[in-house]
């Protein structure tokens, strides 16, 4: 047997593994992905073309997503989360997938605090996007990369 | 759903406490972009919905898109001032619902 590295030991185990959910995940991204711009378009929907300021919110995902099926993905905007101002909704959109938006939650003052937590899927190495309306008004947004390995090897 | 969604929140709590609340049910979350092994297009199968209510009053819901892993888990959190009841509800793209609830006493 010639001498492997511990790398392509490893890639191999992970492609044997990975296999099936990777064919799954190909049959996926076998549409058309979204562009930046269809993203963009999605969350002008959300804000209604307001301008939204960067801050307050925080994205908790994994920097480098090993299988794109199942991201787990936290959101936590900073608010008092009283009955006059408190956090109403969050978009979260990602760029590279087939389809922008991931999902919107929908927030009360009975939530006692803006956090949220799933898991969601990732067709590519693309951006996340999460916009937050209060109910002051006001809009805030946050972007955060995301590498996506789905075949587990290289990517 | 044959099989019943499961929740997790705290039995009792303080009057004002922020409770975390943890759901997952059971679904395939089918996107609508696969094709099965004779090139056919899989039709969408997603949950769409989720909300919960206390005693009646909303609280949260989301808006599920099909890049919802399978299996849709959300965690979130409620403030609770008085005793009373969650309810969870699920809405399938084919019109199923499943709803869920669970007591909390507050002291």
């Amino acid at each position: 047997m010639t001498e492997r590295s511990r790398r392509e030991m490893l890639c191999e185990a992970l492609a044997l593994g990975v296999g099936g959910a990777a064919l799954a995940v190909v049959g996926e991204i076998g549409a058309a992905s979204a562009t930046p711009a269809e993203a963009a378009a999605e969350v002008a929907k959300f804000t209604g073309g307001k301008p939204a300021a960067k801050g307050r919110i925080s994205i908790d995902l994994p920097e480098i997503a090993e299988n794109g099926n199942t991201v787990p993905l936290t959101i936590t905007v900073e608010s008092p989360m009283t009955a006059d101002d408190h956090v109403t909704d969050i978009l979260v959109v990602a760029e590279g997938n087939p389809r922008p938006g991931l999902a919107t939650f929908h927030l009360t003052p009975m939530s006692g605090r803006a956090l949220v937590a799933t898991r969601v899927r990732l067709a590519v190495t693309e951006n996340v996007v999460v916009v937050a309306k209060t109910s002051k008004g006001e809009v805030f947004t946050e972007v955060k990369p995301v590498k996506v390995t789905i075949g587990g090897c290289g990517g | 759903m044959a099989e019943k969604p499961r929740i997790k929140l705290p039995t009792d709590a303080k009057k004002g406490e922020v409770i975390e609340i943890k759901t997952l049910i059971a679904h395939p979350m089918e996107t609508g972009l696969r094709k099965d092994q004779d090139g056919k297009v899989i039709p969408r199968k997603i949950i769409n919905k989720f909300t919960c209510e206390f005693n009646g009053k909303p609280v949260f819901s989301v808006d599920l898109e099909p890049a919802i892993a399978a299996n849709p888990y959300m965690q979130f959190t409620a403030r609770v001032e008085e005793s009373g009841t969650f309810k969870f509800t699920w809405v399938d793209d084919d019109g199923t619902v499943t709803t869920a609830e669970q007591q909390i006493a507050v002291t």
